[in-house]
């Protein structure tokens, strides 16, 4: 049984359809990436899974229940990042985090969690004196003190410097090995690349692609970049035969092509033309 | 039942912690009697309010008792539960797996606790410097402890069924402390209240304050201080009878109008 099935979920607000027939599966242990522009529908669909908002039809099953039924004993297999907050300011990270280990039967270890998100040093600070991205971790670690089977991350590391952002990665990475199955939501490409078994391009209500980051919109079949610098300005040749292109280019110079590079469309590139083709049609 | 006691049992401990590390909630719901005590108390020290002995201190500490009652609860609350709303508390605890009925307990047991740290300071405060009487016989703390648990019950609920009023968080407390305000005037907390105008008296007798003073009055003043009175008696069964309707509709208002997330979502 897949951890999270969704078909032709729709939802609408006022004469706005912000969900409008959406259908995918997470597999146990996988984790998924969303990916849209705002507005697009992620959050709504990820809150109607979390149980936060009601669908108006379709069917979702979220560890095989339904999620606008689910008890406490089902949102204690949950771990829910929301986007940024701001509460819990007056108390210290290590006393939050103690604290929400007493909501659930199996916590981790507070101590680890912190260790885990790395805020031990900061473990006796209040929550409002946090950076962006501490304050960030420590929702994180809000979300798998429980030691939930799945893991909901709205936008995790929106704020996070670099650094931060890799040893949070790794975080989530060392969560995945033991099993856990994350449904992500992010603007960070490379994050949904580095961290995503699959993704799920969402525009307009609904999921124009879903494949893995290598693959999804044709991506390893696609053309490559060629751009090098000619007559003073850079150059740019798409094309399915890179190879024979340069042969050509190589040709036409005497010596070396200047500034000559050839690369792969990113899952940026590919996102970028997705998203562009929905707002076309 | 017993997740929702169990884990009551720990909100209470953390909105606890919150409410006193909070340096505007601590000050405006918990300090503020002591403060207006000792302003009050020491300004007209020697006032007697007309009748035997009685000193406006004596006076004026039964009206701070039952403002504190209005403050830990219905202000308190009132204010708090939409910044709550707006910073992501609420939406925090409903994700977990938390019965709603353990935010609730949370929210009355700090109410309580933070109300009874409170009168102890009052009383110590009141004893120490301004020569305050305590109640006299058992019968009357007996009195103060009953009408003490109605008032805070009511303002309670009251305080969670006001709490959709303010639109954000931010503005809460503008709406709050007038109405707060215009309470303590108009139920003889900063007046001998028989000398307030009659629609005023009328007016603050639809409300529980008027009647929470009232009984405080009863608890703290000498027994035939009751001639001064509007009706010449303390009308312990009628502050009754208000409360318990008071707490009666302050459920049923908060079970049907509370929000657990912000307008429009």
């Amino acid at each position: 049984m897949p951890a999270i099935e969704v078909r032709d979920l729709r939802k609408s607000y006022a004469d706005v359809e912000a969900v409008a027939g959406v259908s995918f599966d997470v597999a146990q242990g996988e984790c998924l990436a969303l990916l849209g522009p705002n507005g697009a529908g992620k959050t709504t669909t990820t809150e109607i899974l979390e149980g936060y908002r009601k669908a108006d039809s379709g069917y979702a099953r979220v560890l095989g229940v339904d999620p606008s039924q689910g008890d406490m004993d089902w949102k204690a297999r949950l771990g829910i990042v929301l986007q940024a907050d701001r509460d819990l300011g007056d108390l210290t990270v290590n006393e939050a985090v103690r604290h929400f280990a007493g909501y659930f039967n199996n916590p981790r270890d507070p101590a680890e969690v912190i260790h885990a998100v790395g805020l031990e040093e900061k473990a006796g600070a209040r929550n409002s004196k946090l950076s962006g991205g501490q304050r960030r971790r420590l929702d994180v670690a809000l979300g798998i003190i429980g030691s939930p089977e799945l893991l909901f991350l709205d936008e995790p590391t929106t704020g996070f410097d670099p650094a931060a952002r890799r040893e949070f990665w790794k975080l989530i990475e060392k969560l995945k090995t033991d099993g856990a199955t994350v449904l992500l939501t992010t603007h960070y490409l490379d994050e949904a690349e580095h961290l995503a078994d699959r993704v799920a391009v969402i525009a307009r209500g609904r999921i124009v692609a879903c494949d893995t980051p290598a693959q999804i919109g044709n991506r390893a079949e696609g053309t490559a970049i060629v751009t090098w610098i000619e007559n003073g300005t850079e150059q740019r040749e798409s094309t399915a035969r890179p190879t024979a292109f340069v042969n050509e280019l190589a040709a036409r110079f005497t010596g070396e092509v200047p500034q000559l590079a050839i690369r792969r469309p990113t899952l940026e590139d590919t996102y970028l033309s997705l998203v562009a083709k929905e707002d076309e049609s | 039942m017993n997740r929702s006691l169990r884990l009551g049992r720990l909100r209470v401990g953390i909105e606890l912690k919150q409410f006193f590390r909070d340096r505007e909630s601590a000050l405006f719901n918990f300090m503020l009697p002591m403060i207006l005590l000792v302003i009050f108390a020491s300004v007209f020290a020697e006032q007697l309010i007309g009748f035997e002995d009685v000193t406006f201190a004596q006076y004026f500490l039964a009206g701070m008792i039952a403002s504190g009652i209005l403050y830990t609860s219905f202000q308190n609350l009132a204010i708090a539960i939409p910044m709550e709303r707006d910073d992501g508390t609420l939406k925090r605890l409903e994700g977990l797996p938390m019965p709603k009925a353990a935010y609730f307990l949370g929210k009355t047991g700090m109410v309580f606790a933070a109300y009874g740290a409170q009168i102890v300071i009052l009383l110590v405060v009141g004893v120490l410097f301004y020569g305050i009487d305590l109640p006299s016989t058992p019968y009357k703390w007996f009195t103060f402890a009953w009408v003490s648990v109605l008032g805070l019950l009511s303002c309670t609920l009251l305080g969670l069924a006001f709490s959709v009023v303010p639109r954000q968080g931010r503005g809460a407390s503008a709406i709050v402390a007038p109405i707060v305000l215009v309470l303590q005037f108009t139920s003889g907390v900063f007046f001998v209240f028989t000398q307030l105008p009659t629609w005023m008296q009328n007016f603050a007798s639809l409300f529980p304050l008027k009647w929470l003073t009232q009984a405080m009055r009863y608890v703290f003043l000498p027994d035939g201080a009751q001639v001064v009175e509007a009706s010449g008696t303390w009308d312990l069964g009628m502050c009754a009878l208000v409360l318990g309707g008071w707490t009666i509709a302050g459920f049923l208002l908060a079970l049907k109008v509370f929000r657990w997330s912000p307008r429009g979502q």
